[in-house]
C-alpha cells in the first residue's frame, strides 16, 4: 500500500489520494482507510511523546471524517459539490416538486401505521423499497455529477435524499419503538 | 566524568528493552491481569496459583484493607464493609442505582457518584476499585520482576463516559499509568481474532457478572473495525442471582433481612446458579440468624422460567447493534461467547436460537477479555510484535448539548469510529446575550432529562449582538479512550472555553491527588513528627551541657561579652523549643554549638593540660 503525505489542509479525496468523483468503489476506499489509520492511529503513537499523540489524534480523527464522508453517497456528494462551490441548500431551499412531497407524506402515514400496529414484516418492506428510491437517486448523482457536471440538478437529488434519510431513521426508530 | 544519558521523551533508552505493561480486566465478579510473555499473551497468578481475584474488598476497623478471597470468606459475616460488585456503582449516583432493597450496603448519596459508609471511613466506588488494581499491580510487579511501563484497562463498551472516566480515576488512583481504556468485547475479539486468524463478521456477546455487552466487529487483514456496539450497563449475572434469591424470600415468606442474612442468601443464590450450569437441580439450604432454617429445591426449568425477561433483555440491544450494522443475522460467520454468565444454558439455546448458529465457547469466559488486553497494552508500550494489526474501535452512545426547550442535539451519533471530532455552530436567544450556558449530555433520548448529564459550561464575554447573529462553534472531540472534552468559540470575537468532560460525574483532579496523598501523607506525617522529637531531645540535652559547663568553667575561661552571646543563644533555642518547626529547632541548635565552639575549646584545653601537666592541647599536635 502506498504511503501517503497526510497533512491537515489536504481535502478528503487528496488525502485517500482518490479523484474526485461521486463514483467510489467500496472495497479500495476500506483498503486505503485502513492502510492510513494503520499509519496515524494513536494506537501506534501510545508511547511517543504528548506532542506526537496530540498530531496522531488529529490526523486520525481527520481520516475518520473523511471516510465517513466519503463511504456515504449523501455526504459524499453533498461535499464534492462544496468542492465545486455549490451549497446543496438543505436548511433553505424548500421548494420540492408537489408530487415529490406528497410521496414523502404517504410515506410517513405508512411508517407510522406499521408501528402502531407493530408489523415487523411491513417495516422491514418499507424499508427495502425505501432502500431501492435511495439506490435509484445514487445513480442519478453519478450521472449528473461525473457525467453531466450538471451541479443544480444535483444538488436538488441531495435534497431529496436528505429527506429520505430522515425517513430511514423514522423506520429505525419504529424499529427500537416495537422492541421496546 | 562521562555524563549520564538521557533518551528522548517518550523514546526508550535501550530500545530492544522489553517493556513491562499489562492487561487489566476490571470485572464486577472477578478481576484478573495478563501480560505478553514471549510473543503469547498469559494470565498472571497469585502466589497460590489462582488467577481470577474475586472483585471483594472489605475494609477493617484498624484501617487493614483485604481484597480477593480474604475479602470474600467474611462477605457473609461482615456484609456492609465487605464490598461487592463495586463496578455497578462506579459512575452512578444513587437515583441510578435504582433498587437498593437487595444490597446490603449503607449508601451515602454524594453528588456525582454514590458512595458507601464503611467501618473504615465512607469510600466512593473508584478507591475500592482502586483496592483491586493495587492487587493486581503488585502481582505483575512481583511476577515480571519490574515496574510497569503501563496497563490496559478494559471497560464495558456500553460504559458511558462519567463510568469510564470513574475507571480511568481508579487506576491512577492504584498508580497505574492507563495506556488505553479497551472495551471489553473488543478485547475478546482481539484475543480470539488473532488466535484463530479470523476473518469476517462476528458478534461479541458478553454477558458479565454486571453488565451486558453486544459488539459486531469486521476482521480483516489484521483490522479489528467495531461496526456498531450496545449493551446495557446494569444487566448480568447478578440479576439472575436477584431473580433467585426473590425466589427464596417468596418461597420461605421472608421479608426485611438483615444485611448478614441477605448476603447469605445471595452467596447461595449464585451457588445455586452454578449448580444449575450443570444439574437439572439444586437444593439451596442454610440458617438465618435468628436459626430458622432455608431449605428450598430449584429445577433448572424453573430457574429458566424465572429469569427468561433478563435473557431476552440482552437480545433486544443485540438487534440495535445489528441494525445500526446495517446487517442481518445471516451476516454474522460466529458468535463469540465472553464472560462468566454465558456459561448458562439458558443464555447459550438463546443466542445460538437467535444467530442460528452454535456460539463459539472454545475460549475461557473469563480470562478472554484480559488476554485481549494484555495484547493491545504490548503493543501500545511500545513493544514490536510479531502480528502487526490494527483497533478502529466506536462509542457506544450519542454526544450532543441541550438546545433551547430541554430537548437533546446529537452532535457525535453513537457508533461513531474514534477517535473523532464535530463542530456544530450555534447562536443566541436573546438580544444583547453576552453568556452562554452548555450542557454536554449522552444518551439516545430527545428529552435532555432522559439522557445522561456528563458537564455544564459557561461561554462568556460574547460581544453583546441582536440574538441570533452570534455564531458560536461547539466542537466535540473523542480521544481514542472514548473520552470527550469539548470547546466553544464565538466566531466574530474569537472568545473560547474549552472543557475535559468530567465535573458532574467523577471525581476532580483534586480528589484523585487528596486520594493519592492521603496514604503517602500519613508516611510522611509520622516522618515529620520523629524528626520534630528528635530535634527537641537533642536541644534538650545540649541546653543542659551547656549549663553545666557554664558553672563549672563558665567564669573562669569566657570573657563578659563571649558569656552574654552564649546565654543569647540558650534563650534562642528554648524560645523555639516548644514550635513544631523542627528546621528552627536545628537551626538554633546548630547557633548554640557555634557560639560555645571558643567555650568548648577552651575547656577542652582546660581539661587536657591538667591531665598532661600545662601543656596546651595544640601542642601535642604532631607528637
Amino acid at each position: 500500500m502506498q504511503s501517503v503525505d497526510l497533512n491537515l489542509q489536504q481535502n478528503f479525496f487528496q488525502l485517500f489520494g482518490f479523484h474526485e468523483q461521486f463514483r467510489l468503489e467500496t472495497v479500495p476506499l476500506d483498503e486505503q482507510y485502513h492502510s492510513l489509520q494503520s499509519q496515524v492511529h494513536p494506537d501506534k503513537f501510545a508511547h511517543l511523546s504528548e506532542a506526537e499523540k496530540r498530531l496522531s489524534m488529529q490526523l486520525a480523527t481527520r481520516v475518520n471524517e473523511a471516510y465517513q464522508t466519503l463511504r456515504n453517497p449523501v455526504r459524499r456528494a453533498r461535499y464534492l459539490l462544496s468542492l465545486h462551490g455549490v451549497d446543496t441548500q438543505e436548511e433553505t431551499n424548500t421548494s420540492m416538486p408537489m408530487s415529490f412531497l406528497m410521496e414523502q407524506m404517504e410515506w410517513r402515514e405508512a411508517v407510522e401505521e406499521a408501528q402502531q400496529a407493530a408489523d415487523v414484516d411491513q417495516l422491514e418492506k418499507l424499508e427495502a423499497r425505501l432502500q431501492k428510491e435511495v439506490s435509484h437517486l445514487h445513480k442519478l448523482l453519478e450521472v449528473k455529477i461525473d457525467d453531466e457536471h450538471s451541479y443544480p440538478a444535483a444538488a436538488e437529488a441531495v435534497r431529496k435524499l436528505k429527506f429520505m434519510e430522515k425517513l430511514a431513521e423514522e423506520i429505525s426508530s419504529a424499529f427500537d419503538m416495537i422492541d421496546d | 566524568m562521562a555524563l549520564l544519558q538521557i533518551s528522548e521523551p517518550g523514546l526508550s533508552a535501550a530500545p530492544h528493552q522489553h517493556r513491562l505493561a499489562v492487561g487489566i480486566d476490571l470485572g464486577t465478579t472477578n478481576s484478573l491481569v495478563a501480560t505478553v510473555r514471549n510473543g503469547i499473551s498469559v494470565a498472571l497468578n497469585d502466589t497460590d496459583g489462582r488467577t481470577l481475584l474475586p472483585s471483594v474488598v472489605r475494609y477493617l476497623a484498624d484501617g487493614e484493607v483485604q481484597v480477593g478471597s480474604s475479602a470474600q470468606a467474611m462477605q457473609n459475616e461482615d456484609p456492609i464493609n465487605t464490598i461487592i460488585s463495586a463496578k455497578r456503582f462506579m459512575g452512578r449516583g444513587l437515583c441510578d442505582i435504582g433498587d437498593t432493597v437487595g444490597v446490603p450496603y449503607r449508601f451515602v448519596d454524594a453528588p456525582g457518584m454514590v458512595q458507601l459508609r464503611t467501618v473504615a471511613g465512607v469510600k466512593s466506588p473508584v478507591e475500592v476499585s482502586a483496592e483491586i488494581l493495587k492487587v493486581l499491580r503488585a502481582r505483575a510487579e512481583e511476577s515480571l520482576g519490574g515496574e510497569l511501563v503501563g496497563a490496559v484497562i478494559t471497560v464495558p463498551a456500553y460504559f458511558d463516559d462519567a463510568q469510564r472516566q470513574a475507571t480511568k480515576d481508579a487506576a491512577k488512583l492504584a498508580g497505574l499509568n492507563v495506556l488505553r481504556l479497551l472495551n471489553e468485547p473488543t478485547a475478546a475479539a482481539i484475543a480470539y481474532g488473532l488466535d484463530n486468524a479470523s476473518e469476517g463478521v462476528y458478534a461479541v456477546y458478553d454477558l458479565g457478572g454486571g453488565t451486558f455487552d453486544i459488539s459486531i466487529l469486521k476482521l480483516s487483514k489484521g483490522v479489528f473495525e467495531v461496526l456498531a456496539t450496545n449493551g446495557n450497563s446494569a444487566l448480568g449475572g447478578d440479576d439472575f442471582d436477584q431473580r433467585i434469591y426473590c425466589w427464596l424470600l417468596e418461597k420461605n415468606n421472608l421479608s426485611a433481612l438483615n444485611p448478614q442474612d441477605t448476603r447469605l442468601l445471595l452467596t447461595r443464590a449464585r451457588a445455586s446458579k452454578e449448580a444449575l450450569t450443570l444439574h437439572t437441580e439444586s437444593t439451596i439450604t442454610s440458617i438465618l440468624s435468628n436459626g430458622e432454617t432455608i431449605n428450598s429445591k430449584l429445577t433448572q426449568q424453573d430457574f429458566h422460567d424465572m429469569s427468561k425477561n433478563l435473557v431476552a433483555n440482552t437480545l433486544q440491544p443485540v438487534r440495535r447493534a445489528l441494525r445500526d450494522a446495517g446487517l442481518k443475522v445471516e451476516d454474522i460467520k460466529g458468535v463469540v461467547m465472553v464472560g462468566g454468565s454465558t456459561r448458562m444454558p439458558q443464555v447459550q439455546h438463546a443466542v445460538a436460537e437467535f444467530f442460528k448458529q452454535t456460539p463459539l465457547t472454545n475460549l475461557d469466559p473469563d480470562k478472554v477479555v484480559a488476554l485481549g488486553a494484555a495484547i493491545q497494552a504490548n503493543v501500545l508500550a511500545g513493544n514490536r510484535s510479531a502480528d502487526d494489526w490494527l483497533l478502529l474501535d466506536v462509542i457506544p452512545l450519542s454526544l450532543g448539548i441541550e438546545t433551547m426547550g430541554g430537548l437533546t442535539e446529537k452532535i457525535i451519533p453513537r457508533n461513531s469510529t474514534i477517535p473523532t471530532a464535530r463542530a456544530q455552530e450555534f447562536t443566541t436567544f436573546k438580544d444583547g446575550q453576552t453568556a452562554m450556558s452548555i450542557h454536554v449530555v449522552q444518551g439516545e433520548r430527545e428529552l435532555v432529562s432522559d439522557c445522561r448529564s456528563l458537564a455544564k459550561f459557561d461561554l462568556r464575554g460574547i460581544p453583546p449582538m441582536v440574538a441570533g447573529a452570534a455564531r458560536i462553534r461547539i466542537t466535540f472531540q473523542v480521544d481514542a479512550d472514548g473520552l470527550l472534552s469539548v470547546s466553544a468559540r464565538e466566531l466574530g470575537s474569537g472568545v473560547e472555553a474549552h472543557i475535559t468532560v468530567k465535573p458532574s460525574y467523577g471525581l476532580t483532579d483534586a480528589e484523585i491527588t487528596r486520594m493519592l496523598q492521603d496514604s503517602n501523607q500519613h508516611a510522611q506525617d509520622d516522618m515529620m513528627a520523629r524528626a520534630l522529637r528528635e530535634q527537641q531531645v537533642d536541644a534538650e540535652q545540649l541546653i543542659e551541657a551547656v549549663e553545666n559547663a557554664l558553672t563549672q568553667d563558665g567564669g573562669e575561661l569566657l570573657s563578659a561579652a563571649e558569656l552574654a552571646r552564649i546565654h543569647a543563644s540558650i534563650e534562642g533555642l528554648q524560645a523555639v523549643l516548644r514550635t513544631t518547626d523542627h528546621l528552627a529547632i536545628k537551626r538554633a541548635i546548630s547557633g548554640l554549638n557555634d557560639a560555645t565552639a571558643t567555650f568548648a575549646q577552651a575547656r577542652m584545653d582546660k581539661s587536657v593540660s591538667h591531665a598532661l601537666g600545662g601543656r596546651k592541647i595544640t601542642d601535642l599536635e604532631g607528637i
